[in-house]
């Protein structure tokens, strides 16, 4: 069945549409009380009523999402790069990383917090954003160093090629896949590790997305809190879309997956 | 070592590291401008004796030494069993390759590659991409490559080995046409008897692993050869001897 952009994006907007409107019909019929679901268009009277409010938490948050992806980019990178050409450092560290990377994020939240202080909660939630997203950023690259092919090892050998040079035109290139697709994946997890970790440790004077959601649950403001929430679905949506058109630019010429065949 | 040795490899063997001895008291001399071509059963070495002149690995024993100094050793061009492209680059930078390492500007590298893209027949291509090529362009990309360089020996491993037969002969036409142009000495490792005969000056039979000589079979044919001398029956003597002394070799190795 050929799939044309028209049905990439119209499919699931008929969806969404036919979802909204069977929530905004049932929660009228059976009367249920806003507190507990409100009807989609409340949620939309409170994301234009409380804009300015929820755009600034949503800045707040993204701001804390970008950093922390960019700095677990920078330090998977890195790792893998130190990882891939010495075995030592690996057999040392990796268990490390590892371990930061299945210990529940709430678990080190408060310990986080008391290092940095409690009048830097930014800084917290930052940590602790990085340390959720960079596992699989190490992970990808890693792999993509080491799936060079051998043959192209050889003749860059054959040829004399300096080590940076293997780097820079071989080595990086090669992972480039694996990294864009670890990059994907991070960036999702540093936005939930961004929202998470607010939701543990506060947001200090600032005040991101997640603390307005507790906020709103509190005060038993469901459109706003339903509001918050479509702000961070949004915004994850928005992420991904982001490196997806990245990678589409970056490997459509020439790499299998971004290839479109015809049989 | 004679005068007319461009390398030599003395006694030369080769255990890897999980214990494989894939060549023993592996003995060859390659004279300058020859075509040799290495015949063996598969596992037997060959691909090992070409990685050995490459310097892409060294040997458990023996020697391998260089005639004119030395100066041919860092004067190689590697074809390779599969063509081993940089999928993200375009035909014309693949080329390129051996000159950006060798530090030369894309300026001046920019004329020996078109040359090089022309001659096998992929001037129209210059900016594609692997994969937009079929199999035998690619490996006509991978020649182009090795021969980028004009280099004085060049290694090829079962180049054609994974290509139709039309092709293949296309190709090894090709091959002959640009040595006769520039007769650099070539050391090719196939299975192919038949092709062995039509393309060389000298077929070396190798052994089951370990790899040693067994047999060298001199084809004594005025170059150029036309297709014409598949049919002839000096082709089939040669064939012939050269199929006997790989049954031979499979008979294991010496006492």
């Amino acid at each position: 069945m050929k799939t044309g952009p028209s049905l990439h994006l119209g499919l699931p907007l008929a969806v969404g549409a036919i979802f909204l409107a069977a929530w905004e019909g049932l929660v009228r019929v059976l009367a249920v009380p806003v507190f507990v679901l409100p009807p989609p268009s409340r949620i939309v009277v409170s994301l234009v009523t409380d804009f300015p409010l929820l755009a600034d938490s949503l800045a707040f948050t993204l701001a804390i999402t970008a950093g922390a992806f960019l700095c677990a980019v920078l330090l998977g990178v890195g790792l893998a790069v130190v990882f891939a050409h010495s075995r030592l450092v690996e057999l040392a560290l990796m268990p490390y990383a590892v371990v930061l990377q299945v210990t529940p994020v709430v678990a080190i939240a408060p310990l986080v917090i008391i290092w940095t202080g409690f009048d830097h909660a930014p800084v917290a939630l930052f940590i602790l954003a990085t340390i959720v997203a960079f596992f699989p950023v190490l992970s990808a690259m890693l792999l993509g160093l080491r799936s060079v092919d051998h043959g192209l090892r050889n003749l860059f050998e054959l040829y004399g090629a300096p080590r940076w040079r293997v780097f820079v035109s071989l080595e990086l290139p090669s992972a480039l896949p694996h990294l864009l697709g670890g990059m994907k994946i991070a960036g999702g997890l540093a936005l939930i590790g961004a929202v998470v970790a607010e939701f543990v440790a506060g947001s200090g004077t600032a005040t991101g997305l997640a603390w307005r959601i507790v906020e709103s649950g509190n005060r038993l403001d469901m459109p706003r809190m339903f509001a918050a929430l479509l702000l961070l679905s949004v915004a994850g949506v928005a992420i991904h879309l982001a490196l997806r058109a990245l990678e589409h630019r970056l490997l459509r010429r020439w790499h299998e997956s971004a290839v479109h065949r015809e049989n | 070592m004679t005068a007319d040795d461009l390398v030599r490899l003395e006694a030369v063997d080769k255990r890897y590291s999980q214990g494989t001895l894939a060549l023993s008291g592996f003995s060859l001399g390659i004279r300058r401008h020859e075509f040799v071509s290495l015949v063996g059963p598969s596992g037997c070495g060959k691909s090992t004796v070409l990685r050995l002149i490459a310097g892409l690995g060294q040997p458990s024993a023996g020697t391998i030494a260089w005639g004119g100094g030395g100066k041919a050793k860092r004067d190689i061009g590697f074809v390779f069993q599969d063509p081993t492209l940089m999928p993200w680059a375009t035909v014309a930078d693949n080329v390129r390759l051996p000159l950006r390492l060798a530090g030369i500007e894309a300026a001046k590298a920019e004329p020996p590659v078109r040359d090089m893209l022309g001659k096998v027949g992929l001037d129209q291509f210059s900016r594609s991409y692997p994969r937009e090529l079929s199999g035998g362009m690619r490996m006509r990309v991978s020649v182009a490559r090795a021969l980028v360089t004009r280099p004085s020996t060049l290694l090829m491993d079962e180049p054609f080995a994974a290509l139709d037969e039309i092709t293949r002969f296309e190709l090894i036409e090709e091959l002959l046409a640009l040595w006769q142009d520039q007769p650099w000495t070539v050391v090719y490792v196939t299975h192919s008897v038949f092709e062995s005969v039509y393309m060389s000056n000298r077929v070396v039979v190798v052994a089951a692993r370990p790899g040693r000589v067994v047999a060298e079979i001199v084809i004594d044919e005025p170059f150029p050869r036309a297709p014409a001398f598949r049919g002839t029956a000096r082709y089939a003597d040669y064939c012939r001897q050269v199929s006997d002394a790989l049954r031979a070799s499979h008979r294991g190795p010496p006492p």
